[in-house]
């Protein structure tokens, strides 16, 4: 009996102590962003005063003025149609194979799925100078055919897809079968609905994915009116001297909408996450 | 399974089938192999040319010899695995501490801190440096003024060579924890609580029951994260661009940055490409370590 209560008594104090280390950490990953969104409204002598000023005393919008000098609205829409671009590529592409991968038998399969997960082992960015070359000869640097098209092309879709059609009993499809429904109109009205909450997953990560893929953006986009809202953001970056206000500014504006999509539906998020994982 | 319906209207007309299941495949196939394993091919051919605005010559190893040569290049392997070995491990653990902080509390708090972990996950990653380079800033930043209250001296976070890569890591820790949280949050309540209870009437510590029942359940959970850690670790490189640009002296130069640097800023996409080939390897190597190493604990 004894020893139970040591044991217990100990997990009473290690209990706050965890929670209070939990709250820290939760402050830790807050911060940057009450940073930004503060210093979005810091004039520069105060958001590079020191010792810092923990709330703007005498806020400004002249940081947004000043950012949008530059062509913010045109950047902003860029980063929309990328993103959406893929986002609808990538759920048409995903929804259709993965059916397939997961619901049919035909010759090939295994090796087909294979050839798909394998690739996503490696990273993205290791065929993106290849890529870059490909797509010069294409003439499709700088255009957004150039930024939507190669990411249709990546797997993870796919794999999310048919992890998930393999969950749908089979028993309606065959009783549709029966009936002589034919393929298509199988896919579409008996497959697509049962499949809506993969795709919901589907079409939120992959947008974010679009939205936040910096690299790509950074190497395929030449001209500052294709530019992309993170890239633009990126580019205020002075030389010499950084415009923190204007730049924060910009980092708000950036992230705002990812985190509004991913606020109002994280239940989606965190599905597809545990769904991608499930084998 | 029924495979006795599955199987009958395929031997009535299998080829229907197939021409079916393989119309359904071909858009994925189709950008699958000219945007994914048309350019690895192609990397690996260019690999071997002296390819640059003005030349496309064959010089077969030669890409890959002057790379083992290189002292920027091992530097940079270097700096890639060491980011490895402390993000991965750090990410378990952080996100293994929150998610057993949290995944028996109720739906609100539980959503709550999964999203505030997540945050930097789904912010651009430009915001996230924009931040982090004025809070590391030598001068003005915020971290130096906290480290003065302690009465520390200041430190060039990002411009010693002492400190650089370690930044880094804290920055990519930050932006890699939101997936495996939920991740193990999903698989603690999954873990039959009845298993946890019986061990406490027998009254197992804490760290017992951790290590005897917790951990050994989680095992198929932390390989998948482990592996998508590893990857999502090699592929950092915007936080290193915008926040160092692989400076100081190389210090925070991975193979990845690399990469952008001899194709996109030198024009030397053989080099290039021989280096992605070579981090493509590597990759490998791990990948299949890994497996082995902690596929062998994994109950299926």
């Amino acid at each position: 009996m004894s020893d139970h209560t040591i044991t217990r008594s100990r997990l009473s104090l290690t209990r706050p102590l965890l929670t209070a280390l939990l709250v820290l950490a939760a402050l830790f990953f807050i911060f940057p962003f009450y940073w930004i969104l503060t210093g979005a409204f810091k004039i520069q002598n105060v958001a590079v005063a020191y010792p810092p000023e923990w709330f703007p005393l005498a806020p400004t919008v002249q940081n947004f003025i000043d950012l949008f000098k530059n062509p913010v609205p045109r950047w902003t829409f860029n980063s929309f149609a990328v993103a959406a671009g893929e986002m609808l590529g990538v759920c048409i592409v995903a929804s259709m194979a993965g059916y397939a991968l997961a619901k049919k038998s035909f010759p090939g399969r295994n090796l087909i799925f294979i050839l798909f997960v394998s690739a996503m082992a490696l990273p993205k960015q290791v065929i993106l100078v290849p890529l870059f070359t490909m797509l010069a000869d294409f003439g499709w640097i700088n255009t957004y055919r150039g930024l939507i098209l190669p990411a249709i092309g990546w797997p993870f879709g796919v794999f999310l897809m048919k992890q998930f059609a393999q969950t749908i009993p089979s028993e309606l499809m065959e009783a549709a079968k029966m009936d002589g429904c034919g393929e298509l109109r199988m896919f579409g009205t008996i497959m697509l609905p049962m499949l809506k909450p993969a795709i919901g997953a589907l079409a939120i990560f992959t947008f974010v994915g679009g939205w936040n893929d910096y690299f790509s953006q950074l190497i395929m986009i030449r001209s500052t009116l294709m530019m992309t809202l993170p890239l633009g953001v990126a580019t205020l970056q002075g030389e010499y001297t950084t415009p923190y206000g204007v730049l924060m500014a910009g980092a708000a504006i950036a992230s705002l909408p990812m985190i509004a999509i991913f606020v109002l539906f994280q239940k989606a998020f965190t599905q597809g996450i545990t769904m991608g994982a499930v084998k | 399974m029924s495979t006795a319906a599955l199987h009958a209207p395929r031997r009535r007309k299998p080829w229907r089938e197939w021409l079916a299941s393989y119309l359904f495949l071909l858009p994925a196939l189709g950008f699958f192999l000219l945007f994914v394993v048309y350019p690895m091919g192609k990397g690996i051919y260019i690999s071997f040319f002296d390819y640059s605005l003005s030349d496309f010559d064959y010089v077969g190893l030669d890409n890959y010899r002057n790379l083992l040569r290189d002292d920027v290049f091992f530097k940079s392997m270097r700096n890639t695995l060491l980011l490895v070995l402390v993000t991965v491990p750090a990410v378990i653990a952080f996100s293994l501490f929150v998610a057993m902080s949290i995944y028996k509390m109720r739906a609100f708090g539980r959503s709550f801190f999964r999203a505030v972990f997540y945050l930097p996950a789904v912010s651009s990653v430009v915001s996230i440096t924009v931040v982090w380079a004025s809070i590391y800033h030598p001068n003005y930043g915020l971290l130096n003024y906290v480290t003065g209250l302690f009465g520390a001296e200041p430190v060039a976070w990002l411009g010693d060579t002492r400190t650089a890569l370690l930044s880094i890591i804290a920055v990519l820790v930050t932006t890699s924890v939101g997936q495996p949280i939920i991740l193990y949050v999903a698989s603690l309540g999954n873990i039959p609580a009845s298993y946890i209870e019986a061990a406490q009437i027998d009254r197992a510590t804490p760290w017992v029951i951790f290590r005897k029942i917790i951990w050994p359940m989680l095992m198929p959970t932390n390989l998948y994260i482990i592996v998508i850690t590893t990857i999502n670790t090699f592929q950092c490189f915007a936080i290193i661009q915008l926040l160092t640009s692989g400076g100081p002296m190389y210090s925070t130069s991975t193979v990845m940055y690399g990469v952008y640097e001899q194709a996109f800023k030198l024009g030397h996409f053989g080099v290039a490409s021989a280096m992605g080939v070579m981090l493509a390897i590597v990759i490998g190597i791990i990948s299949f370590i890994q497996f082995k190493y902690f596929g062998s604990d994994v109950e299926y």
